[in-house]
């Protein structure tokens, strides 16, 4: 996967349990332009651990000197955002992948509605900066708990004008979805990002009120392909090669020096598929070319994107 | 680099040098052709084949961008471009311009100060100054302005509704299809006419990759058809004019009038605007040519040959594949050849 090197320039606490991340690119590197929502998956080694996040890039879609991201840091979570919170200070060297989009802005919608809960402000913060540029209809709904948990509430104002409307919870309530979506008119995409309960609530009331399921949009972050490790046995080459967990069963294969097919290297094209032979777990597939009999016969993988969740498979290779 | 002096109709006077020949991307790997989701991560290939550079550049190059010229004088409706797209415009200035700049240093120069972007194209002695988004301060739209001077057709699909829909694009060297056509059209609607590859799940599979396409990590996939005479622009609106070609082939004179025609794919994630950019370069070789190489033409052969009749119908092979065969058949000693694209 092709990624960028980046320099943590500043770091600023913004809200409560919310901090700032300013990044330049490292000699050699070079920023891509972005487009509202992307997001950029962070590499993280944590007690020699690879460990993965993805954020939301927050910056204008215009300035490529500089991506922002924001953090809001959650004891309970792997330890990921504890890290970044901890961890990692201006002048440290992070490795991110290129922005990548799945919670794009649908061009052709007559009116956008952002639905923001919390940290779920920072997806926005970037599609923004584009709806201002394209001159498209829009309105931005900010909920969170108190005064004291509105990040970004200034920029905001100023970015958005009379275009953003903000809901604190300990004064005004929950956001009312029902009376924010029943009058928007026709045509209308609604895109949300937030804690569970406000998405799925979103979601069953554009439903109720008849809006196309394709009208509701929903942040979505490119999954990682990475899981437990565990090992591979093959059994023409007779050898043995370990899977790390932030490894594909063929990117370990090739480390091994192991000279096993491949051509799309995204579950597509079926050219990588090997016979499982035997596998003391479940197999954990992730491409889009085995159909449901064969995944449920579970004895072929895909190893360009598929894993298993056990101690040892066995293939024929 | 020289650039050939050439037409792609009329007297026809297209012609391949030997170092042109030598590049073919030759497209076939076993004896045998059927669809395939045959796509590969577009990493730079080795030095001289057409896969060195993200988007190449050969002999052809001035006289193609004169074909496209000719072809957008006479029907404008090769250049499509709907009103969302103009990110999507600007992202392909920057790509192809910023690509030709890296690769061909001194045939293309592109100097940046912010948004004021000076641009010289000494082939085709074009030199620009224009403020990048700022649509007034070039010629035409964007995207027809650098269209005008690359190779291949172009489409670029806005992603929406989790599929690709072909919202721009810039055709005059197609095989026998027609963009006013397809204009708007879904991912599935399009390729609809193909046969035997949706229910072989071919293009849910491909979609479905190709929404996940990755900034920084193109892809590509070859595809192929034939023509009689190195005609580029073989379009459904002017089939009046060649489809008369297809019955002229004859056992004497397929070598050279009947070329095999190629096309790399290549395609992009658009980072302005998320659309995807779909190129489609053709590269043509007559048969004769493609002979310098007899692995080559015992391969053609045998893929002729045993091509089902569905596709040979679909890429309208029908009135000229027997003259090939018999111009080739002498060629074929029947030796097994190995897999693999390679020449000899």
């Amino acid at each position: 996967m092709s990624g960028l090197k980046v320099k943590v320039t500043a770091v600023e606490e913004v809200a409560e349990q919310i901090k700032h991340f300013s990044f330049v690119a490292e000699e050699g590197f070079t920023l891509p332009y972005f487009s509202g929502g992307s997001h950029v998956v962070v590499a993280m080694d944590i007690d020699g651990r690879t460990h993965r996040n993805a954020y939301s890039l927050m910056g204008p879609t215009s300035d490529t000197s500089c991506y922002q991201i924001a953090v809001r840091k959650q004891e309970s979570s792997r330890g990921g955002s504890v890290f970044m919170h901890e961890n990692v200070l201006p002048g440290a060297i992070l490795d991110i992948s290129m922005p990548t989009n799945l919670f794009a802005i649908h061009r052709l919608a007559k009116k956008h509605i952002l639905v923001a809960g919390g940290i779920g402000i920072t997806p926005f913060m970037s599609h923004i900066s584009d709806l201002n540029r394209l001159g498209y209809d829009y309105e931005l709904h900010y909920a969170y708990r108190s005064k004291e948990h509105a990040a970004f509430r200034k920029e905001i104002e100023t970015l958005c004008g009379n275009k953003a409307f903000f809901y604190p919870e300990n004064e005004t309530g929950r956001l009312d979805m029902t009376a924010l979506l029943s009058k928007q008119p026709i045509g209308s995409h609604a895109y949300v990002c937030g804690p569970d309960p406000m998405v799925n609530s979103l979601e069953v009331v554009a439903k109720q009120l008849g809006w196309p399921e394709s009208a509701i949009h929903s942040e979505k972050f490119l999954a990682p392909a990475s899981g437990a490790p565990f090992s591979i046995s093959l059994l023409q080459s007779n050898t043995v090669v370990e899977v790390p967990s932030d490894l594909s069963m063929l990117e370990a294969m090739e480390a091994a020096g192991i000279d096993a097919p491949y051509l799309c290297r995204g579950g597509a094209c079926g050219r990588c598929e090997v016979e499982v032979v035997e596998c003391d777990g479940n197999l954990v597939h992730h491409d889009h070319y085995l159909s449901g009999a064969e995944r449920m016969a579970a004895n072929k993988i895909l190893p360009c994107v598929s894993r298993a969740n056990c101690s040892r498979i066995v293939i024929n290779l | 680099m020289t650039f050939n002096n050439e037409t792609f109709r009329g007297d026809f006077s297209f012609k391949n040098s030997p170092e042109s020949v030598k590049r073919f991307p030759f497209p076939f790997q076993e004896d045998k052709y059927m669809y395939s989701v045959n796509i590969e991560p577009h990493t730079p290939g080795e030095q001289g084949s057409v896969f060195e550079h993200p988007i190449d550049i050969d002999e052809h190059y001035v006289a193609e961008c004169k074909e496209r010229a000719i072809v957008l004088s006479e029907d404008h409706t090769r250049y499509v471009s709907l009103p969302h797209m103009m990110d999507a415009q600007w992202d392909m200035v920057d790509l192809i311009m910023t690509s030709l700049s890296d690769s061909y240093p001194s045939e293309f120069k592109l100097t940046k100060d912010g948004d004021n972007w000076h641009w010289l194209n000494k082939p085709l002695g074009i030199e620009d100054s224009f403020v990048f988004g700022d649509t007034s301060t070039l010629p035409m739209e964007p995207f027809e302005y650098i269209s005008r001077q690359v190779q291949g057709d172009w489409v670029i699909l806005d992603q929406r509704d989790d599929n690709l829909y072909a919202d721009l694009g810039v055709v005059t060297g197609q095989a026998d299809w027609a963009v006013a056509f397809d204009v708007g059209m879904s991912f599935s609607e399009w390729h609809a006419p193909v046969p035997h590859a949706p229910e072989m799940g071919i293009f849910d599979r491909a979609l479905k990759y190709l929404l996940h396409l990755q900034y920084g990590s193109p892809v590509r996939r070859t595809n192929w058809r034939m023509c009689v005479n190195p005609r580029l622009d073989t379009s459904s609106e002017t089939y009046d004019v060649w489809g008369t070609d297809n019955v002229s082939a004859t056992a004497e004179n397929a070598g050279d009038k009947v070329f095999l025609r190629v096309e790399l794919q290549a395609m992009f994630r658009l980072p302005r605007s998320n659309a995807m950019a779909f190129s489609i370069r053709t590269y043509m070789v007559s048969i004769a040519d493609l002979a310098t190489y007899p692995r080559w033409a015992k391969r053609l052969n045998r893929v002729l040959r045993s091509l089902h009749p569905d596709l040979s119908e679909y890429k309208g092979l029908n009135s000229f594949k027997q003259p090939v065969l018999d111009w080739l058949a002498p060629l074929d000693d029947g030796a097994f050849l190995e897999d693999g694209v390679h020449r000899e």
